[in-house]
Protein backbone atom coordinates (compact mmCIF):
# COMPACT_ATOMS: atom_id res chain seq x y z
CA UNK A 1 0.00 0.00 0.00
CA UNK A 2 1.68 3.03 -1.21
CA UNK A 3 0.94 4.59 2.32
CA UNK A 4 2.76 2.02 4.21
CA UNK A 5 5.55 2.57 1.81
CA UNK A 6 5.75 6.10 2.55
CA UNK A 7 5.80 5.62 6.17
CA UNK A 8 8.89 2.98 5.92
CA UNK A 9 10.91 5.05 4.05
CA UNK A 10 11.62 8.03 6.23
CA UNK A 11 13.20 7.04 9.74
CA UNK A 12 13.47 9.37 12.36
CA UNK A 13 16.66 10.99 13.07
CA UNK A 14 18.18 10.94 16.53
CA UNK A 15 17.67 14.17 16.88
CA UNK A 16 13.95 14.29 15.75
CA UNK A 17 13.53 11.71 18.18
CA UNK A 18 15.03 13.08 21.07
CA UNK A 19 13.00 16.45 20.00
CA UNK A 20 9.59 14.37 20.27
CA UNK A 21 10.64 12.26 23.47
CA UNK A 22 10.88 15.58 25.08
CA UNK A 23 8.07 17.00 24.01
CA UNK A 24 6.03 14.22 25.27
CA UNK A 25 7.93 14.44 28.68
CA UNK A 26 7.54 18.36 29.28
CA UNK A 27 3.86 17.98 28.45
CA UNK A 28 2.93 15.44 31.07
CA UNK A 29 0.10 16.11 33.21
CA UNK A 30 1.39 16.56 36.89
CA UNK A 31 2.89 14.11 38.97
CA UNK A 32 2.89 11.70 36.09
CA UNK A 33 5.85 12.37 34.26
CA UNK A 34 7.54 8.69 35.67
CA UNK A 35 4.65 7.00 33.71
CA UNK A 36 5.44 9.46 30.24
CA UNK A 37 8.79 8.62 30.77
CA UNK A 38 8.55 4.76 30.86
CA UNK A 39 6.41 4.76 27.62
CA UNK A 40 8.06 7.41 26.02
CA UNK A 41 11.11 5.15 26.31
CA UNK A 42 9.96 2.08 25.33
CA UNK A 43 8.15 3.86 22.19
CA UNK A 44 11.28 5.39 21.41
CA UNK A 45 13.72 2.57 20.86
CA UNK A 46 16.79 4.35 21.29
CA UNK A 47 17.97 4.89 25.01
CA UNK A 48 20.68 7.53 24.30
CA UNK A 49 18.12 9.73 22.27
CA UNK A 50 15.92 8.92 25.91
CA UNK A 51 18.44 9.79 27.72
CA UNK A 52 19.17 13.32 26.13
CA UNK A 53 15.82 14.06 25.59
CA UNK A 54 15.22 13.16 29.60
CA UNK A 55 18.50 15.00 30.60
CA UNK A 56 16.52 18.38 28.73
CA UNK A 57 13.18 17.88 29.47
CA UNK A 58 12.94 16.73 33.36
CA UNK A 59 14.75 19.88 34.66
CA UNK A 60 12.17 22.27 32.87
CA UNK A 61 9.14 20.08 33.92
CA UNK A 62 10.00 19.88 38.13
CA UNK A 63 11.21 23.57 37.80
CA UNK A 64 7.43 24.15 35.74
CA UNK A 65 5.45 22.32 38.17
CA UNK A 66 7.46 23.61 41.86
CA UNK A 67 8.37 19.81 42.41
CA UNK A 68 9.46 19.21 46.04
CA UNK A 69 11.95 16.55 47.08
CA UNK A 70 12.59 14.98 50.50
CA UNK A 71 16.45 16.23 51.24
CA UNK A 72 18.90 13.71 51.80
CA UNK A 73 19.36 14.66 55.39
CA UNK A 74 15.55 14.68 56.50
CA UNK A 75 15.41 18.25 57.12
CA UNK A 76 12.55 18.70 55.07
CA UNK A 77 11.52 19.04 51.31
CA UNK A 78 13.27 21.28 48.89
CA UNK A 79 11.09 23.11 46.00
CA UNK A 80 12.66 23.01 42.65
CA UNK A 81 11.98 26.62 41.09
CA UNK A 82 14.20 29.12 38.92
CA UNK A 83 14.14 31.55 42.06
CA UNK A 84 15.74 28.95 44.54
CA UNK A 85 18.34 27.98 41.54
CA UNK A 86 22.40 28.40 42.25
CA UNK A 87 23.60 26.46 39.72
CA UNK A 88 23.52 23.17 37.63
CA UNK A 89 20.70 21.06 39.59
CA UNK A 90 21.78 23.09 42.80
CA UNK A 91 19.06 24.62 44.69
CA UNK A 92 18.73 26.23 47.63
CA UNK A 93 16.68 25.44 50.64
CA UNK A 94 16.10 29.07 52.22
CA UNK A 95 14.33 27.64 55.67
CA UNK A 96 17.86 25.17 56.14
CA UNK A 97 19.59 27.54 54.50
CA UNK A 98 21.18 24.45 53.16
CA UNK A 99 21.83 23.91 49.10
CA UNK A 100 20.11 20.40 47.79
CA UNK A 101 21.78 19.12 44.65
CA UNK A 102 19.83 16.90 42.90
CA UNK A 103 18.98 14.62 39.81
CA UNK A 104 16.23 15.67 38.00
CA UNK A 105 15.26 12.42 36.49
CA UNK A 106 14.86 10.40 39.42
CA UNK A 107 13.19 13.26 40.91
CA UNK A 108 15.85 12.76 43.68
CA UNK A 109 18.30 14.41 45.73
CA UNK A 110 21.67 13.25 46.25
CA UNK A 111 23.35 15.76 48.30
CA UNK A 112 23.34 18.21 51.02
CA UNK A 113 25.70 20.88 51.70
CA UNK A 114 25.15 24.39 53.82
CA UNK A 115 24.71 27.39 51.87
CA UNK A 116 27.55 29.82 51.54
CA UNK A 117 26.97 33.11 52.49
CA UNK A 118 27.05 34.81 49.17
CA UNK A 119 23.78 32.26 48.65
CA UNK A 120 22.06 33.92 51.97
CA UNK A 121 20.62 37.46 52.60
CA UNK A 122 21.81 39.45 55.33
CA UNK A 123 20.67 39.06 58.82
CA UNK A 124 18.29 42.48 58.27
CA UNK A 125 16.74 40.89 55.38
CA UNK A 126 16.66 37.36 56.71
CA UNK A 127 14.79 38.71 59.58
CA UNK A 128 11.90 39.44 57.67
CA UNK A 129 12.21 36.95 55.33
CA UNK A 130 12.36 33.58 58.12
CA UNK A 131 9.06 35.71 59.97
CA UNK A 132 7.38 35.70 56.49
CA UNK A 133 8.00 32.00 56.30
CA UNK A 134 6.86 31.08 59.66
CA UNK A 135 3.77 32.67 59.00
CA UNK A 136 3.13 31.18 55.45
CA UNK A 137 3.99 27.49 57.14
CA UNK A 138 1.30 28.41 59.54
CA UNK A 139 -1.04 28.78 56.68
CA UNK A 140 -0.18 26.26 54.00
CA UNK A 141 -0.31 23.41 57.26
CA UNK A 142 -3.95 24.53 57.97
CA UNK A 143 -4.85 24.66 54.52
CA UNK A 144 -2.74 22.12 52.12
CA UNK A 145 -3.25 18.53 53.11
CA UNK A 146 0.34 18.25 51.15
CA UNK A 147 1.14 21.43 50.40
CA UNK A 148 5.11 23.23 50.67
CA UNK A 149 6.41 26.97 50.72
CA UNK A 150 9.28 29.00 50.45
CA UNK A 151 10.42 32.27 50.82
CA UNK A 152 13.34 33.42 48.47
CA UNK A 153 15.12 36.73 48.21
CA UNK A 154 15.08 37.96 44.90
CA UNK A 155 16.39 41.26 44.66
CA UNK A 156 18.04 43.29 47.40
CA UNK A 157 19.09 40.30 49.71
CA UNK A 158 22.41 42.32 50.77
CA UNK A 159 20.82 45.30 52.13
CA UNK A 160 22.20 45.94 55.36
CA UNK A 161 19.07 47.80 56.98
CA UNK A 162 16.36 50.09 56.23
CA UNK A 163 16.82 52.90 52.95
CA UNK A 164 16.79 49.95 50.59
CA UNK A 165 13.96 48.07 48.53
CA UNK A 166 13.79 44.50 48.26
CA UNK A 167 11.74 41.55 47.22
CA UNK A 168 10.54 38.29 47.90
CA UNK A 169 9.18 35.40 45.88
CA UNK A 170 6.82 32.99 47.96
CA UNK A 171 6.28 30.04 46.31
CA UNK A 172 3.35 27.46 47.73
CA UNK A 173 3.39 23.77 45.81
CA UNK A 174 0.68 21.32 46.79
CA UNK A 175 0.02 18.33 44.81
CA UNK A 176 -1.97 14.98 45.56
CA UNK A 177 -1.54 11.81 43.76
CA UNK A 178 -3.99 8.97 43.57
CA UNK A 179 -3.56 6.96 40.52
CA UNK A 180 -6.39 4.54 42.26
CA UNK A 181 -9.39 6.50 41.65
CA UNK A 182 -12.09 5.63 43.84
CA UNK A 183 -14.14 7.63 42.03
CA UNK A 184 -14.10 3.92 39.72
CA UNK A 185 -16.43 2.46 42.28
CA UNK A 186 -18.67 5.83 42.31
CA UNK A 187 -18.33 6.07 38.61
CA UNK A 188 -20.43 2.60 38.35
CA UNK A 189 -23.54 3.78 39.18
CA UNK A 190 -23.48 6.96 37.07
CA UNK A 191 -26.05 7.41 34.39
CA UNK A 192 -24.66 6.91 30.85
CA UNK A 193 -25.29 10.27 30.13
CA UNK A 194 -22.44 12.07 28.83
CA UNK A 195 -23.28 15.49 29.73
CA UNK A 196 -23.79 14.26 33.56
CA UNK A 197 -20.66 12.48 33.14
CA UNK A 198 -18.27 15.00 32.16
CA UNK A 199 -19.82 17.57 34.95
CA UNK A 200 -19.76 14.94 37.61
CA UNK A 201 -15.68 14.34 36.21
CA UNK A 202 -14.88 18.21 36.18
CA UNK A 203 -17.10 18.70 39.62
CA UNK A 204 -14.52 16.48 41.20
CA UNK A 205 -11.56 17.89 39.92
CA UNK A 206 -13.03 21.69 40.97
CA UNK A 207 -14.04 20.27 44.32
CA UNK A 208 -11.41 18.20 45.46
CA UNK A 209 -8.36 20.21 43.50
CA UNK A 210 -7.01 19.85 46.30
CA UNK A 211 -7.38 16.34 47.03
CA UNK A 212 -7.53 14.59 44.02
CA UNK A 213 -4.56 13.82 40.99
CA UNK A 214 -3.70 17.46 40.50
CA UNK A 215 -1.27 20.26 41.65
CA UNK A 216 -1.64 23.81 42.73
CA UNK A 217 1.39 26.35 42.66
CA UNK A 218 1.28 29.42 43.49
CA UNK A 219 4.27 32.53 43.20
CA UNK A 220 3.41 35.54 45.02
CA UNK A 221 6.22 38.78 44.49
CA UNK A 222 6.46 40.88 47.21
CA UNK A 223 8.27 43.81 46.18
CA UNK A 224 9.55 45.74 49.95
CA UNK A 225 8.89 49.77 48.89
CA UNK A 226 11.46 51.46 50.85
CA UNK A 227 10.74 54.78 49.47
CA UNK A 228 7.02 54.90 49.44
CA UNK A 229 7.11 52.71 53.05
CA UNK A 230 4.61 50.20 50.91
CA UNK A 231 4.56 46.61 49.71
CA UNK A 232 3.31 45.49 46.44
CA UNK A 233 2.04 41.71 46.21
CA UNK A 234 1.63 40.70 42.44
CA UNK A 235 0.25 36.14 43.00
CA UNK A 236 0.02 34.25 40.23
CA UNK A 237 -2.28 30.52 41.10
CA UNK A 238 -2.13 27.88 38.41
CA UNK A 239 -4.88 24.73 39.11
CA UNK A 240 -3.62 21.59 37.24
CA UNK A 241 -6.11 18.51 37.83
CA UNK A 242 -6.07 14.99 35.62
CA UNK A 243 -8.61 12.66 35.68
CA UNK A 244 -8.04 9.42 33.53
CA UNK A 245 -10.59 6.79 34.46
CA UNK A 246 -12.04 5.29 30.88
CA UNK A 247 -11.51 8.25 29.64
CA UNK A 248 -8.89 11.78 29.55
CA UNK A 249 -9.70 15.02 31.16
CA UNK A 250 -7.41 17.61 31.95
CA UNK A 251 -8.05 20.89 33.57
CA UNK A 252 -5.84 23.68 33.72
CA UNK A 253 -6.69 27.40 35.19
CA UNK A 254 -4.32 30.25 35.92
CA UNK A 255 -5.06 33.43 37.92
CA UNK A 256 -3.39 37.09 38.53
CA UNK A 257 -4.56 39.17 41.61
CA UNK A 258 -2.68 42.22 43.43
CA UNK A 259 -2.56 44.09 46.28
CA UNK A 260 -0.83 45.98 48.66
CA UNK A 261 0.38 46.78 52.47
CA UNK A 262 2.44 49.62 54.24
CA UNK A 263 5.56 48.86 55.05
CA UNK A 264 5.87 47.36 59.30
CA UNK A 265 7.98 45.75 60.94
CA UNK A 266 9.29 42.17 60.40
CA UNK A 267 6.30 40.48 62.61
CA UNK A 268 3.33 43.06 61.16
CA UNK A 269 4.31 42.76 57.63
CA UNK A 270 4.62 39.23 57.48
CA UNK A 271 1.36 38.91 59.40
CA UNK A 272 -0.16 41.05 56.60
CA UNK A 273 1.53 39.58 53.74
CA UNK A 274 0.51 36.09 55.04
CA UNK A 275 -3.31 37.71 55.65
CA UNK A 276 -3.66 38.98 51.88
CA UNK A 277 -2.14 35.65 50.17
CA UNK A 278 -4.85 33.99 52.11
CA UNK A 279 -7.47 36.26 51.17
CA UNK A 280 -6.49 35.96 47.71
CA UNK A 281 -6.41 32.42 47.38
CA UNK A 282 -9.48 31.36 49.54
CA UNK A 283 -11.59 33.91 47.18
CA UNK A 284 -9.98 32.36 43.95
CA UNK A 285 -11.03 28.76 44.78
CA UNK A 286 -14.35 30.29 46.33
CA UNK A 287 -15.14 32.22 42.71
CA UNK A 288 -13.91 28.90 41.02
CA UNK A 289 -16.10 26.99 43.30
CA UNK A 290 -19.25 29.28 42.10
CA UNK A 291 -18.63 29.45 38.00
CA UNK A 292 -18.14 25.55 38.27
CA UNK A 293 -21.77 25.70 39.70
CA UNK A 294 -22.73 28.02 37.17
CA UNK A 295 -21.52 25.18 34.35
CA UNK A 296 -24.39 23.79 33.51
CA UNK A 297 -26.91 27.35 32.93
CA UNK A 298 -24.17 29.28 31.87
CA UNK A 299 -21.13 28.41 30.20
CA UNK A 300 -21.91 24.94 29.57
CA UNK A 301 -25.18 25.49 27.62
CA UNK A 302 -23.06 27.56 24.42
CA UNK A 303 -21.70 23.69 24.05
CA UNK A 304 -24.68 21.67 25.12
CA UNK A 305 -28.32 22.55 26.82
CA UNK A 306 -29.34 20.03 29.43
CA UNK A 307 -32.26 20.14 27.84
CA UNK A 308 -34.39 21.53 24.58
CA UNK A 309 -36.16 25.16 24.75
CA UNK A 310 -39.51 22.83 26.11
CA UNK A 311 -37.71 21.41 28.94
CA UNK A 312 -38.67 18.12 28.37
CA UNK A 313 -36.46 14.87 27.60
CA UNK A 314 -36.03 15.18 23.45
CA UNK A 315 -39.35 13.19 22.06
CA UNK A 316 -37.56 10.26 19.99
CA UNK A 317 -40.56 8.83 18.71
CA UNK A 318 -42.50 11.69 17.83
CA UNK A 319 -40.22 14.77 16.59
CA UNK A 320 -43.05 16.48 14.69
CA UNK A 321 -43.37 18.75 17.21
CA UNK A 322 -39.95 20.75 15.79
CA UNK A 323 -40.23 19.52 12.57
CA UNK A 324 -43.41 21.67 11.67
CA UNK A 325 -41.82 24.04 8.89
CA UNK A 326 -39.76 20.56 7.75
CA UNK A 327 -43.46 19.33 7.19
CA UNK A 328 -45.57 21.95 5.97
CA UNK A 329 -42.73 22.68 3.40
CA UNK A 330 -42.73 18.95 2.25
CA UNK A 331 -46.41 18.92 2.28
CA UNK A 332 -46.24 22.40 -0.32
CA UNK A 333 -43.51 20.83 -1.83
CA UNK A 334 -41.39 23.95 -1.32
CA UNK A 335 -37.49 23.56 -1.47
CA UNK A 336 -35.96 20.29 -2.89
CA UNK B 1 -4.16 15.97 20.53
CA UNK B 2 -2.90 16.39 16.58
CA UNK B 3 0.89 17.21 17.80
CA UNK B 4 1.06 14.18 20.18
CA UNK B 5 -0.69 11.63 17.70
CA UNK B 6 1.76 12.74 14.59
CA UNK B 7 4.53 12.68 17.23
CA UNK B 8 3.29 8.78 17.56
CA UNK B 9 2.48 7.97 14.11
CA UNK B 10 6.18 8.90 12.97
CA UNK B 11 7.81 7.13 16.16
CA UNK B 12 5.91 3.90 15.37
CA UNK B 13 4.74 3.79 11.64
CA UNK B 14 4.11 0.25 12.05
CA UNK B 15 1.13 1.13 14.25
CA UNK B 16 -0.56 3.53 12.25
CA UNK B 17 -3.60 1.72 11.52
CA UNK B 18 -4.31 1.16 15.60
CA UNK B 19 -3.73 4.42 16.29
CA UNK B 20 -5.68 6.43 13.78
CA UNK B 21 -8.51 3.57 14.44
CA UNK B 22 -8.14 3.78 18.27
CA UNK B 23 -6.90 7.59 19.15
CA UNK B 24 -9.95 10.38 19.20
CA UNK B 25 -9.52 13.75 16.68
CA UNK B 26 -11.53 16.29 16.68
CA UNK B 27 -14.34 16.00 14.10
CA UNK B 28 -13.55 17.42 10.50
CA UNK B 29 -16.25 19.05 8.65
CA UNK B 30 -16.70 19.52 4.63
CA UNK B 31 -19.31 21.64 2.96
CA UNK B 32 -22.31 19.85 0.49
CA UNK B 33 -22.91 22.68 -1.84
CA UNK B 34 -25.54 21.25 -3.71
CA UNK B 35 -27.38 20.68 -0.05
CA UNK B 36 -25.97 24.21 0.87
CA UNK B 37 -25.35 22.25 4.39
CA UNK B 38 -22.21 21.18 6.94
CA UNK B 39 -21.21 17.30 7.17
CA UNK B 40 -19.05 15.53 9.20
CA UNK B 41 -16.24 13.60 7.85
CA UNK B 42 -15.27 10.00 9.50
CA UNK B 43 -14.74 6.50 8.53
CA UNK B 44 -17.96 5.41 7.83
CA UNK B 45 -18.59 7.90 4.82
CA UNK B 46 -14.92 8.05 3.98
CA UNK B 47 -13.81 6.12 0.00
CA UNK B 48 -10.25 7.10 -0.93
CA UNK B 49 -9.82 10.59 -0.32
CA UNK B 50 -13.06 11.90 0.00
CA UNK B 51 -16.41 11.59 1.77
CA UNK B 52 -19.90 11.20 1.20
CA UNK B 53 -22.24 13.90 2.17
CA UNK B 54 -25.32 12.45 3.84
CA UNK B 55 -27.46 15.15 2.90
CA UNK B 56 -27.13 14.49 -1.37
CA UNK B 57 -25.70 11.32 -1.01
CA UNK B 58 -22.07 12.08 -2.68
CA UNK B 59 -18.65 12.43 -2.41
CA UNK B 60 -16.79 15.64 -2.07
CA UNK B 61 -14.48 15.65 -3.88
CA UNK B 62 -16.54 13.68 -6.64
CA UNK B 63 -15.89 10.33 -6.87
CA UNK B 64 -16.54 8.11 -9.48
CA UNK B 65 -17.99 4.77 -8.38
CA UNK B 66 -17.68 5.81 -4.92
CA UNK B 67 -19.48 3.23 -2.55
CA UNK B 68 -23.29 3.97 -1.50
CA UNK B 69 -25.62 2.20 0.82
CA UNK B 70 -28.08 0.05 -0.70
CA UNK B 71 -31.73 1.68 -0.91
CA UNK B 72 -33.07 0.71 2.27
CA UNK B 73 -30.27 1.83 4.11
CA UNK B 74 -29.89 5.05 2.33
CA UNK B 75 -33.92 5.48 3.13
CA UNK B 76 -33.39 4.67 6.64
CA UNK B 77 -30.56 6.77 6.35
CA UNK B 78 -32.21 10.20 5.33
CA UNK B 79 -34.45 9.86 8.15
CA UNK B 80 -31.91 9.63 10.82
CA UNK B 81 -30.01 12.40 9.92
CA UNK B 82 -33.78 14.34 9.79
CA UNK B 83 -34.26 13.39 13.24
CA UNK B 84 -31.24 13.34 14.22
CA UNK B 85 -30.53 16.98 13.00
CA UNK B 86 -34.06 18.22 15.05
CA UNK B 87 -32.32 16.05 18.16
CA UNK B 88 -28.78 18.55 17.45
CA UNK B 89 -30.99 21.59 16.89
CA UNK B 90 -32.78 21.23 20.23
CA UNK B 91 -29.81 20.16 22.27
CA UNK B 92 -26.86 22.41 20.56
CA UNK B 93 -28.74 25.30 19.06
CA UNK B 94 -26.37 25.46 15.81
CA UNK B 95 -23.89 22.42 15.21
CA UNK B 96 -23.78 19.90 12.57
CA UNK B 97 -24.68 16.56 12.74
CA UNK B 98 -24.79 13.29 10.45
CA UNK B 99 -25.62 9.87 10.13
CA UNK B 100 -24.00 7.45 8.46
CA UNK B 101 -25.21 4.13 7.77
CA UNK B 102 -22.62 1.47 6.18
CA UNK B 103 -23.14 -2.39 5.48
CA UNK B 104 -20.27 -4.01 7.20
CA UNK B 105 -18.77 -7.45 5.53
CA UNK B 106 -20.13 -9.71 7.91
CA UNK B 107 -23.96 -9.25 8.56
CA UNK B 108 -23.46 -6.07 10.65
CA UNK B 109 -24.72 -2.56 9.82
CA UNK B 110 -22.68 -0.26 11.49
CA UNK B 111 -25.12 3.27 12.13
CA UNK B 112 -22.72 6.12 13.46
CA UNK B 113 -24.37 9.69 14.69
CA UNK B 114 -21.68 13.10 14.92
CA UNK B 115 -22.08 15.98 16.48
CA UNK B 116 -19.93 18.93 16.18
CA UNK B 117 -21.02 21.70 17.91
CA UNK B 118 -18.22 24.83 18.64
CA UNK B 119 -18.54 26.76 21.66
CA UNK B 120 -17.67 30.02 21.23
CA UNK B 121 -20.16 31.32 19.24
CA UNK B 122 -24.08 30.99 20.33
CA UNK B 123 -26.41 30.18 17.85
CA UNK B 124 -26.98 33.19 16.27
CA UNK B 125 -23.08 34.10 15.70
CA UNK B 126 -22.97 36.08 19.38
CA UNK B 127 -19.54 35.24 21.07
CA UNK B 128 -20.80 33.30 24.27
CA UNK B 129 -19.41 32.80 27.37
CA UNK B 130 -16.74 30.84 26.01
CA UNK B 131 -13.20 32.02 24.60
CA UNK B 132 -13.18 28.66 22.99
CA UNK B 133 -15.17 26.05 22.83
CA UNK B 134 -15.51 22.18 21.11
CA UNK B 135 -18.01 19.42 21.65
CA UNK B 136 -17.70 16.52 19.46
CA UNK B 137 -19.42 13.37 19.92
CA UNK B 138 -18.84 9.76 18.16
CA UNK B 139 -22.08 7.01 18.44
CA UNK B 140 -21.35 4.19 16.81
CA UNK B 141 -24.00 1.25 16.71
CA UNK B 142 -23.02 -2.01 15.65
CA UNK B 143 -26.04 -3.91 14.86
CA UNK B 144 -25.43 -7.83 14.39
CA UNK B 145 -28.39 -10.03 13.69
CA UNK B 146 -28.65 -12.94 15.66
CA UNK B 147 -31.52 -15.51 15.72
CA UNK B 148 -35.30 -14.92 15.79
CA UNK B 149 -34.84 -11.69 14.58
CA UNK B 150 -33.52 -10.02 17.66
CA UNK B 151 -30.24 -8.34 17.09
CA UNK B 152 -27.24 -6.75 19.24
CA UNK B 153 -26.95 -3.81 19.61
CA UNK B 154 -23.43 -2.52 20.48
CA UNK B 155 -23.51 1.11 21.29
CA UNK B 156 -20.12 2.82 21.94
CA UNK B 157 -19.89 6.44 22.53
CA UNK B 158 -17.23 8.96 22.56
CA UNK B 159 -17.24 11.97 23.47
CA UNK B 160 -14.43 15.12 23.61
CA UNK B 161 -14.86 18.67 24.42
CA UNK B 162 -12.79 21.16 25.40
CA UNK B 163 -13.67 24.66 27.12
CA UNK B 164 -11.76 27.99 27.55
CA UNK B 165 -13.14 30.44 29.77
CA UNK B 166 -11.48 33.79 30.50
CA UNK B 167 -12.88 36.46 32.87
CA UNK B 168 -11.33 39.37 35.15
CA UNK B 169 -12.56 37.72 38.18
CA UNK B 170 -11.20 34.26 37.93
CA UNK B 171 -8.69 34.43 35.54
CA UNK B 172 -8.67 31.47 32.64
CA UNK B 173 -9.93 27.94 33.01
CA UNK B 174 -9.63 25.45 30.42
CA UNK B 175 -11.29 21.96 30.77
CA UNK B 176 -10.88 19.44 27.76
CA UNK B 177 -10.73 15.68 27.61
CA UNK B 178 -12.47 12.84 26.32
CA UNK B 179 -14.33 9.65 27.67
CA UNK B 180 -15.59 7.06 26.04
CA UNK B 181 -18.62 4.05 27.30
CA UNK B 182 -20.07 1.16 25.50
CA UNK B 183 -23.37 -0.04 25.85
CA UNK B 184 -24.79 -3.56 24.87
CA UNK B 185 -28.19 -4.29 24.03
CA UNK B 186 -30.50 -6.68 22.38
CA UNK B 187 -33.70 -5.38 20.40
CA UNK B 188 -35.83 -5.75 18.08
CA UNK B 189 -36.49 -1.89 17.07
CA UNK B 190 -34.02 -0.07 15.36
CA UNK B 191 -34.69 3.48 16.85
CA UNK B 192 -34.98 2.40 20.34
CA UNK B 193 -31.28 2.68 20.72
CA UNK B 194 -31.70 6.17 20.81
CA UNK B 195 -33.14 6.65 24.30
CA UNK B 196 -29.72 5.51 25.13
CA UNK B 197 -27.46 8.65 23.66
Amino acid sequence: MADGEEREGSELTREQKKEIAKWFLTNAPVGEIQYVAKDVRSVLMDDSAYEAAAGAAFPIYNKTHLVSIEMQDRSGDVIISKYGEVGDDSYLDPRTAQVAIVDHVEQMCTKVRPAADEELPSSYIEEFRSILDAELCKYVGETYPKGTCAVYCTSGKDAEGPGMDFEFTVVISAARRSPQNFWCVYQQRVVSSFYIWILLAGYYLIFNIKFSNGSWRSIWIVEFKDDLQVVEIKGNIQIDAHYFEEGNVQLDTNNECRDSTIFQSPEDSAIAIANIIRHHETEYMTSLEASYLNLPDTTFKDLRRKLPVTRTLFPWHNTLQFSLTREISKELGIGK
Amino acid sequence: AETALSALLSLLPHHADDLLSQVDQPLQVLHDAECGKDFILCEYNRDADSYRSPWSNKYYPPLEDGPLPSDELRTLEVEANDIFSVYCEQYYEGGVSSVYIWEDDSESIIVCFLIKKDGSKTAHGRRGYLQQGAWDAIHVIEVKPEEDGIACYCLTSTVMLSMTTESKSSGSFNLSGSIRRQVLLQLIHLFYIFYTI
